[in-house]
């Protein structure tokens, strides 16, 4: 335990160590978010610190809060909202992307409210949050309020995993694909379930929709995440990204590329694939009976799960943080850390601009296509995206049997 | 719900009793929707396919339609009852609240019914105009629900796109009469104003800047309207909701008294602008379009064909009315009372074929008018249009019927 | 039934006027023609009968209106006015029939089982001016609520105000 005179001291004694480095690191490799919570908590903590030290002189309270362990649990909590306001800011930047170009799209001009329009996705969050919680008395009460909140829940969680770059990640181990895919799954799950237990007609058909729109684009969904593991032989998020450095999994797998914005979109629950939610016919489908906050939250969540379509067909497709042929070791590589400007976000803001540039894709087809029928994405689920898929995996054995993978 | 005679169902005291049981007894009791695969869905009144205030019950086995019951009254303000009271001229106004999307034609039918009463004939220049005034209404009451289609499919750029060339309409509407949609135009004898009249400064000369503005209006409709279709009929999200639903056969359409582009979509030929032409809808050159596919899509493309012809007829009209000039008078003088006697007249209204009944008894005011409106009798067909259809389908099928609820509950 | 096409030729209504005529004498009158439209005055017995005749053999497909007139107080009588228009052999033509009820005695054959158009007509006719069409599948209000009892379009019914 150092002696605690002066904040300065404590600064420059606890920045000299390179974070890896230091006690309770809970990562294999480097982090930056971490390293920004850290950071972060070393001015809030050690300026608490440094107060209570001036008043009370060497009281026990300032080691605690100065102390390694004490700083990686703290750390950890600022870590946790890190990930998280940079998704959701992510995300707003989304909405407020789809709300301009939509209007454009229109002959019209989209929001216009603070800084090009950004503010009013705030203030629309605002009002649904000043809005009443109204909600039915006959409702299947738990299943009611378990199932939005777990669809809002898997949401978030699902946004946190995807990885921004390799050194801007949650977990990163050998399965990430397979648990974000999984998570991604559920929802149809509490849509259903949540559709049954608001006693409503539109709920329930909106729900049973969901459900039978799920079998139809999953699994060709699967297929394509299968194909793209067996081309790079890993399910790990680093190591798909890696291989395809400089030639995108897009151009050996493009018939798989088409297939899955489309299982994306779906995926998504986006137009032309809104079923779930028809509001011509299904007034909002299984959203009817949630109002205000409620709803506000699903269309967070909506969002949410638009963007992670949108991360995984970078992460699969389109190279993920990397740029071909433009190395990234400046930022990325093993000894990154030394350089002046390694913190720079790069790597993460090509993730991010990768993905928007995705949903712009989700946003045009949104403008142009009407919505379509049950039986018709059962159709396109079975008939056309299952053979495309297969097809894709046809190729993609063909050229690993030719040895070009 | 349905309109047959239901077969008494015997209780199961009664058939353990020995009561008979007959194969009709077991299909109505399939039918009857006791069992729980069948659910009534009342969609309605506040529903975002139902463009007014209208209640459409709909039983649905899973997700497909095999009953429905239109409840419509939600409006009835006793229209008929109310100009019983009122002297002819103030009914004009009264007629405009009958629909808001196209209220000129209501009124036009009103002043052609009395004039008929009347026995008087209204002068050439007047009758152009009318024709004119109601070709606009037409334009803005299809595009308006040319809009509420792509609304009912799920897309809010055909709407907007829509509703920006609706927008021209409007203004040509708004400087032929001063108003958006409760236009007040027509009069017993004539119209308000002349086409002339609109621009003061342009006092003496022979020219009018409202009839070059309209055949500008017409000539951008023409290219406008392309690009919307190629919007929607280019897009197989589009075609594949609309194509091979709501499917009832010609003998059915006339028996059950649709009118209109529904019917002219379903293979009824039969216009009353071109058949029994009214004003001088015979010394203009328009095509009448017939398809026999009997499905939405047929009445989609109905509509849009109706269009292109409307601006034909708007241009033929100003070239009669360019002809006829200033000098022309537009408007006659009329008695008060009109002398007593029945008179109808029939009318082509955006959405079907509307009439108005007059019995006079010569007073100021009439005895008993009756109006027929389109609307009333196209969504009493909707349990035949939508029978077997999914429930996906409805908004599209109901679409095509074009409801407008000022007129249907009067 | 031969349903071509015809377009409309002059003496069309007298035809239609010599056909209904003998079909139906003593209880049918045209009372009126005008270009493609015949008016008739039908008695209440034969109203039916005249409907199917012009549906049957006419080939008159469409039922326009069934309007329902308070005669008032006076002459103690209302009437069902039919509007009915061809779309083939006659094209264009329309056919008025009109039948007097008396106030004694408001009872009519239905026709909503030979044109299904005139379903919702006949029950806007009940439920306004209470006459009731005999063997009609379904008559409920429509318009008004189910809790009227009283049919708001007769004369006797009085609005408050001017009248």
């Amino acid at each position: 335990m150092m002696v605690y005179s002066s904040i300065i001291d404590w600064v420059t004694a606890t920045w000299g160590t390179p974070v890896v480095l230091r006690e309770f690191y809970p990562f294999a490799d480097y982090n930056l978010p971490y390293h920004i919570s850290m950071a972060l908590w070393n001015i809030i903590g050690g300026a608490l610190a440094w107060l209570i030290n001036l008043l009370f002189p060497g009281n026990p309270v300032s080691e605690w809060l100065i102390n390694p362990g004490t700083n990686n649990v703290f750390a950890l909590v600022i870590f946790m909202i890190v990930i998280f306001l940079v998704a959701f800011i992510a995300v707003l930047i989304s909405l407020w992307e789809e709300r301009k170009v939509l209007g454009r799209a229109m002959d019209r001009r989209g929001t216009m409210i603070g800084m090009m329009g950004f503010l009013q996705c705030v203030a629309d969050g605002f009002k649904t949050f000043m809005k009443d919680n109204v909600y039915s008395r006959k409702v299947d009460n738990m299943t009611y309020w378990w199932t939005v909140s777990l669809v809002i829940g898997t949401s978030v969680l699902i946004d946190c995993m995807v990885p921004l770059s390799s050194r801007w990640y949650v977990v990163n181990y050998d399965a990430g694909l397979l648990i974000i895919m999984g998570l991604y799954a559920l929802a149809p799950f509490f849509i259903l379930v949540s559709g049954w237990a608001q006693n409503n007609k539109y709920s329930l058909i909106g729900g049973i929709r969901a459900a039978e729109m799920m079998i139809s684009y999953e699994v060709p969904m699967l297929i394509i995440i299968a194909t793209a593991c067996l081309l790079t032989g890993s399910m790990n998020i680093g190591e798909i990204v890696a291989a395809q450095k400089d030639i995108w999994y897009m151009i050996p797998m493009f018939v798989g590329f088409v297939t899955f914005v489309m299982c994306a979109t779906a995926e998504a629950e986006r137009a032309p694939f809104d079923l779930a939610e028809a509001e011509s016919e299904l007034v909002e489908g299984w959203q009817t009976e949630y109002g205000g906050m409620k709803w506000g939250l699903i269309m967070l969540a909506d969002y949410l799960r638009g963007s992670v379509s949108c991360g995984m067909i970078v992460l699969l497709f389109w190279g993920g943080w990397n740029i071909p042929f433009v190395s990234l070791d400046y930022f990325l590589g093993p000894d990154a850390v030394n350089n002046f400007l390694y913190w720079l976000p790069v790597p993460e803001l090509i993730f991010l601009i990768k993905g928007w540039i995705a949903f712009f894709l989700m946003i045009i087809i949104r403008c142009g296509v009407g919505r379509v029928r049950t039986d018709t994405i059962l159709n396109l689920g079975w008939k056309v995206f299952m053979p495309l898929s297969v097809i894709n995996l046809m190729i993609v054995l063909v050229l690993k049997v030719m040895g070009v993978y | 719900m349905s309109d047959e005679k239901k077969v008494q169902i015997p209780t199961a005291t009664e058939i353990a009793e020995g009561a008979e049981v007959t194969k009709e007894m077991v299909q109505e009791y399939k039918t009857s929707g006791m069992e729980m695969d069948k659910m009534w869905i009342t969609m309605g009144p506040q529903h975002p396919f139902s463009h007014g205030l209208w209640t459409l019950k709909i039983c649905a086995d899973g997700e497909i339609v095999t009953d429905a019951d239109p409840i419509v009254g939600y409006l009835h303000r006793g229209w008929e009852k109310e100009v019983e009271n009122r002297t002819y001229p103030k009914i004009i106004p009264m007629a405009d609240r009958l629909c808001y999307a196209a209220s000129m034609t209501y009124t036009h039918l009103y002043c052609m019914t009395c004039e008929k009463a009347l026995g008087i004939d209204i002068p050439e220049k007047t009758k152009y105009i009318r024709i004119v005034a109601d070709e606009i209404n037409r334009l803005q009451s299809h595009l308006m629900w040319m809009a509420a289609v792509g609304t009912d499919l799920g897309n809010y750029t055909a709407f907007l796109w829509c509703s920006r060339e609706r927008e021209y309409w409007m203004d040509m509407n708004v400087r032929l009469c001063g108003a958006r949609s409760t236009t007040n135009y027509p009069r017993i004898g004539g119209v308000r104003n002349d086409v002339y009249d609109i621009d003061p400064d342009l006092k003496d000369e022979d020219h009018s800047r409202f009839l070059r503005d309209l055949v500008r209006c017409c000539d951008h409709f023409d290219k406008a309207l392309w690009d919307i279709i190629a919007l929607i009929d280019n897009n197989s999200t589009f075609i594949s909701r609309m194509v091979g639903n709501g499917i009832i056969t010609r003998e059915q359409c006339a028996n059950l008294g649709i009118t209109g582009p529904a019917a002219r979509g379903t293979g009824v030929d039969f216009d009353i602008r071109r058949d029994d032409p009214y004003d001088n809808y015979d010394k203009v050159d328009f095509d009448v379009p017939v398809l026999t596919a009997c499905d939405s899509y047929a009445r989609y493309m109905i509509r849009v064909e109706e269009m292109f012809q409307s601006t034909r007829i708007i241009r033929q009209a100003v070239e009669k009315i360019r002809a006829l000039g200033r000098s022309a008078p537009y408007r006659l003088k009329v008695p008060q009372n009109i002398p007593a006697g029945r008179t109808f007249c029939k009318l082509e209204d955006p959405r079907g074929e509307s009439m108005m009944y007059l019995v006079s008894d010569g007073t100021d005011h009439p005895y008993r008018l009756k109006v027929r409106s389109p609307i009333f009798v196209n969504v009493s067909s909707s349990k035949y249009l939508l029978q077997g259809c999914r429930i996906a389908d409805v908004p599209v099928i109901m679409a095509m019927i074009d409801m407008c609820l000022g007129e249907t509950d009067r | 039934m031969d349903l071509t096409v015809r377009e409309y030729q002059e003496g069309w209504e007298n035809e239609i006027k010599s056909k209904l005529e003998a079909q139906f004498p003593g209880k049918l009158t045209v009372t009126k023609t005008e270009t493609r439209r015949v008016y008739a005055q039908v008695d209440k017995s034969v109203s039916k009968a005249v409907c199917q005749y012009l549906h049957d053999e006419l080939s008159f497909e469409h039922c326009a209106t069934v309007i329902g007139v308070d005669l008032g107080e006076e002459e103690q009588k209302m009437q069902v006015v039919y509007h009915i228009d061809n779309y083939t052999l006659y094209k264009a033509m329309v056919v008025e029939l009109t039948v007097d009820l008396p106030y004694d005695d408001l009872h009519i054959e239905t026709v909503s089982d030979i044109w299904g158009g005139a379903n919702w007509h006949e029950r806007e006719t009940w439920e306004l001016f209470g006459i009731v069409f005999d063997n009609h599948p379904r008559l409920e209000r429509l318009l008004t609520p189910d809790t009227y009892e009283f049919f708001p379009f007769r004369k006797s019914y009085k609005l408050r105000g001017s009248q």
